[in-house]
């Protein structure tokens, strides 16, 4: 059970991040979701076989959170929480791709572990922006960017409502989850047909409070929108952040930065 | 099955970025129209309650091994289709934004193979053929299992499908159908089993829910013909548009191939899915990249060229080190940065 509370602690934790007030806090959300979006596509669309290329690129991540005040520990244990995964589908290329492509000294690389190693830097990136994403802005806030950006509205509203509950039934389904496990003395009875009725219970539960929820709002004038407090604008700052990072990236994607300021050093060197 | 952007070509991201928009677009079209706004509210509140759900675990039966929902056809029996896929498709943002459950460019295919398959295949075609109008406890549960594993399947092709094409991944066509496939037919008879069960226990419970549920959607073919076609139409839309700005620049894997060996035959060895997909995409993209890649092999001929077999290891260790170290230097930089921004801001 402390599986479930951990990841209503962890969700919550994030969400909290969101709360703080710094430069990149205050920008409109939709600047955010653009660049982080022209963030993720221009680490993907590199070539499999691409690694120092992709280094540069921490920049963004970096700096964003540096400018938002956000945990770095906190990112980075995040993050290392889902790299595993990436680790796993990545392990598969270098038992398919055995061609030898780079040179360490005396050691030929095949390309299966170049790519590997590439997929395990694509999944910090990608993970991690989307992470700092959320922790400088909060999720309501992308909710409301992405309606402003013309994402249809009946979608964003139950959008709202299901994180709105989220906090709600996670608890309740822990607190039942949880009864169900002291009850069963040495794993017995945590099969299916307890499952079922548990789920069940659960599922009623949920479907009439949503009653009562849509009641209680239609009581205090709800027409089917949420209204924030502040609207930010899209002004000239975010346009200037818009295209100043979406410019940085595309530079970065064309040119291999890292092998340039590698070449650089090795210049100054010698 | 959630599947991760690390994985994924920006064509077939963006792709499918546009169908599940269009899709979503539809569905909400639809919900709005058809559905009493009491329905928005009851989608968001389901959506959690499938999140609370999933965390919950069981033991499989003969097994020993704990398995949880994963919650869409349970969805599109209560919710109908088209509220079905919107919730679900809600519930796969919160889990990529706060999770990292499936990346954000995956988004569209997450929601595709694991929404659409179930909401607008399995539940229509199978689902409500098998329990029928007057649905007794036997056929609903034949008709979950029967529908759970098909939209499992169809889902876990999909996710092959979008990863051999994306070709960041080495894994064989074949060899991932052959790993995935008889994956999922467990997990879908697992998931068939649950569903009916929660299924059963809430007809009994409160008949009324599940009925009126069957009663909301009247089942046709032409929503359905309708929804394929444009979702058709975006993927095409957006792919296309998406290659012909990829094809400016040389696909990566060409590149880099031909920057190591000199030569571009070795492309060939791909598996004949990504290859025949290749030729589709250079014969759809409206720039062929041939009269781009002179240019940019000569843009990037600083490092080595691409025509030239004759460069040997010692620059190709060369520009190796070289990357390398660029790669360190860059990523000490960026962290330098950070830091210097972070105490600029506590000392403020």
């Amino acid at each position: 059970m402390r599986a479930i509370d951990g990841a209503v602690a962890d969700l919550k934790r994030l969400d909290l991040l969101a709360t703080g007030d710094s430069v990149m806090h205050r920008l409109d959300a939709r600047a955010k979701v653009l660049t982080t979006l022209v963030f993720i596509i221009s680490v993907v669309s590199f070539g499999r076989y691409e690694f120092t290329a992709l280094f540069p690129f921490f920049i963004y991540p970096v700096v964003a959170a540096s400018l938002a005040n956000l945990p770095g520990g906190y990112l980075i244990k995040k993050i290392a929480m889902v790299i595993p995964f990436a680790f796993v589908v990545g392990m598969l290329n270098p038992l398919f791709d055995r061609q030898p492509m780079a040179q360490l000294g005396p050691l030929a690389v095949s390309g299966g572990w170049i790519s590997c190693a590439s997929i395990i830097v694509r999944a910090v990136l990608t993970v991690g922006a989307a992470f700092i994403l959320v922790g400088m802005t909060g999720f309501l806030s992308v909710c409301q960017a992405l309606e402003r950006l013309g994402t249809p509205k009946p979608f964003t509203v139950q959008l709202l409502f299901l994180y709105r509950y989220i906090f709600v039934l996670t608890e309740e389904g822990a607190r039942a989850s949880r009864a169900r496990e002291l009850r069963s003395c040495g794993r017995k009875g945590l099969g299916l047909s307890s499952f079922g009725s548990l789920i069940g219970h659960l599922l009623i539960r949920t479907w009439l409070r949503a009653e009562r929820i849509h009641m209680a709002m239609l009581a205090r004038g709800f027409t089917g929108e949420f209204h924030s407090g502040q609207l930010t604008r899209f002004g000239a700052r975010e346009l200037f952040f818009v295209l100043g990072w979406s410019a940085l990236f595309v530079i970065l994607r064309l040119e291999n930065a890292a092998s340039f300021m590698g070449r650089l050093l090795a210049g100054l060197l010698t | 099955m959630h599947m991760a952007d690390a994985l994924l070509s920006p064509a077939v991201g963006t792709a499918m970025w546009g169908a599940a928009a269009a899709t979503i677009a539809y569905s909400s079209m639809k919900v709005k129209k058809e559905l009493d706004d009491r329905r928005i509210p009851l989608m968001g509140v389901l959506g959690a309650f499938i999140f609370a759900a999933q965390m919950i675990n069981f033991t499989i039966p003969a097994t020993g091994s704990s398995g949880h929902l994963g919650g869409g056809l349970l969805l599109t029996i209560l919710l109908g289709p088209h509220a079905a896929f919107l919730t679900i498709a809600s519930v796969l943002v919160v889990q990529s934004l706060f999770f990292a459950d499936g990346g954000v460019l995956a988004l569209g295919c997450n929601m595709f193979n694991l929404g659409f398959f179930p909401a607008f295949i399995a539940y229509p075609l199978i689902y409500r053929k098998i329990a029928g109008a007057q649905a007794t406890q036997r056929r609903m549960t034949g008709g979950a299992i029967v529908a759970a594993v098909a939209g499992l399947q169809l889902g876990a092709f999909g996710v092959v499908l979008e990863t051999v094409a994306s070709g960041i991944s080495s894994l064989p066509f074949a060899t991932f159908v052959g790993l995935m496939q008889p994956i999922h037919l467990a997990i879908g008879i697992v998931e068939g089993l649950v569903t009916a069960t929660v299924v059963a226990f809430v007809y009994k419970a409160r008949p009324e829910i599940v009925a009126g549920a069957m009663a909301s959607q009247p089942v046709g073919t032409a929503p359905l013909r309708r929804i394929l076609f444009s979702f058709l139409a975006a993927a095409l839309l957006t792919g296309g548009v998406v290659s012909w700005f990829a094809s400016e620049n040389p696909d990566g894997l060409e590149w880099a191939i031909a920057r190591v060996t000199g030569a571009e035959e070795v492309a060939a060895g791909e598996s004949p899915l990504h290859h025949g997909l290749a030729d589709l995409q250079e014969k759809v993209a409206f720039l062929p990249d041939y009269s781009f890649r002179q240019g940019v092999a000569t843009d990037h001929g600083a490092t080595v060229s691409a025509g030239e077999t004759g460069q040997d290891k010692a620059s190709r260790l060369g520009t190796s080190v070289a990357g390398g170290v660029g790669a360190l230097l860059s990523l000490a930089i960026a962290f330098c940065l950070g830091f210097v921004l972070k105490r600029r801001h506590q000392v403020a």
